[in-house]
């Protein structure tokens, strides 16, 4: 554990030393939050080499950077990126477009035997098509090692539908950037991914309970944190 | 007279956007590929750069990869990849050192190989979005 806690700070240092970013630049369009349930999971999955990361949220260089440059083994997907391609989508019998959850399952969240000691779930259940949600979640089971940890991120419904889908950077060893998407609206314009539904805690633990445990940290901020051990 | 002095010119192979290729694509200079291919690419002692408009359904194994276009198969860069902002990557990265822009699509897992003093990976491109009001999510701007 204290390897890890101790590499992340001198990543942070060695960043911030290079003089890159003591240079002029324009105002980053992110929300920074500290996070302690963040901040538990690193320092749990802390203190051994080559653990195997899985992060589910759209594509972070930072991350990437960080996670790799620890010598630990990633996966990204972008769940919520994948579930908006037209090629999961077929016509019911009334002609409205619905997310094929079986193929979209073949080709997604194929881990090909890999299994993970940790996964970033962060915020993405708020945002998924309903009909993914559990099965998304029963197929990460499948993917964590005995004793992972996943994190994830709940919005209250005091965030308010206009909560938007946002894109986490690692920054710090409790701190995350956020950093709002948009998504195509197929009009040649694009517009924010908003809250698609709000857990409440039993909602939560419905939901991972093939998981071994669950600990809830709640935020200032609207933000439900939640620690689940695999 | 002296004879004349030849200047020492890198030599890069350019394959263009019309053009198709099926099948194993190998050599010993590096290339630039901005066109399909299917199959594999092998390029050991090379550098491979994917531009922006190659769609690439293929294995990529060359000394130094860098991907501005579509690529669907895994890659093996014996010294270095680079995902810049435009890349869509899905398969799974095998590399001394990667740098990966914002903005990058990827979707796959990233084994960097550690050898002594050199295993190394950038952070540079971290802030490249800085400025954007938002970022677009490449899956559904530009993917399809």
């Amino acid at each position: 554990m204290g390897s890890v806690t101790h590499s992340f700070f001198k990543f942070f240092r060695s960043a911030g030393s290079s003089g890159k970013e003591s240079q002029p630049r324009e105002l980053p369009v992110r929300s920074r939050r500290h996070s302690t349930a963040f901040k538990e999971f690193m320092r749990s999955v802390g203190g051994q080499e080559e653990l195997s990361f899985l992060d589910l949220g759209a594509t972070s260089a930072t991350n990437i950077s960080l996670l790799t440059g620890q010598g630990h083994k990633l996966r990204t997907e972008d769940l919520l990126g994948s579930s908006f391609e037209p090629e999961f989508y077929a016509p019911d019998e009334l002609g409205a477009k619905i997310l094929d959850v079986d193929r979209f399952l073949k080709e997604n969240l194929q881990f090909h035997g890999q299994q993970f000691d940790a996964v970033f779930f962060w915020d993405i259940a708020d945002y998924l098509p309903e009909t993914l949600v559990k099965p998304v979640i029963e197929r990460i089971f499948t993917g964590m090692k005995p004793g992972g940890m996943l994190l994830a991120f709940f919005h209250t419904k005091d965030a308010g539908p206009e909560a938007p889908y946002s894109r986490y950077h690692i920054v710090g060893e409790d701190a995350l950037d956020l950093q709002p998407l948009m998504v195509s609206n197929g009009g040649g314009g694009s517009s924010l991914v908003k809250l698609q539904r709000v857990f409440n805690n039993r909602h939560i633990e419905n939901l991972f309970r093939d998981y071994a445990s669950l600990k809830f940290f709640l935020a200032r901020d609207n933000i439900r944190e939640v620690l689940v051990i695999r | 007279m002296d004879a004349p002095k030849y200047e020492t010119r890198h030599e890069v192979a350019h394959i263009g956007k019309a053009v198709l290729i099926k099948g194993e694509l190998s050599g010993s200079e590096d290339l630039y590929l901005d066109g399909e291919v299917e199959g594999t690419i092998e390029l050991h002692q090379n550098s491979v750069t994917i531009g922006p408009n190659a769609k690439i359904r293929a294995h990529v194994n060359a000394r130094e990869v860098i991907i501005h276009g579509k690529v669907d198969g895994n890659i093996h860069g014996a010294e270095r990849v680079e995902l810049k902002r435009s890349a869509v990557l899905v398969g799974d990265i095998r590399t001394q050192r990667v740098a990966v822009e914002d903005g990058a699509f990827f979707k796959g897992s990233i084994d960097v190989q550690r050898v002594e003093g050199k295993s190394e990976v950038t952070a540079d491109a971290a802030y490249a979005n800085a400025g954007a009001a938002a970022a677009t999510v490449p899956a559904l701007a530009e993917k399809k």
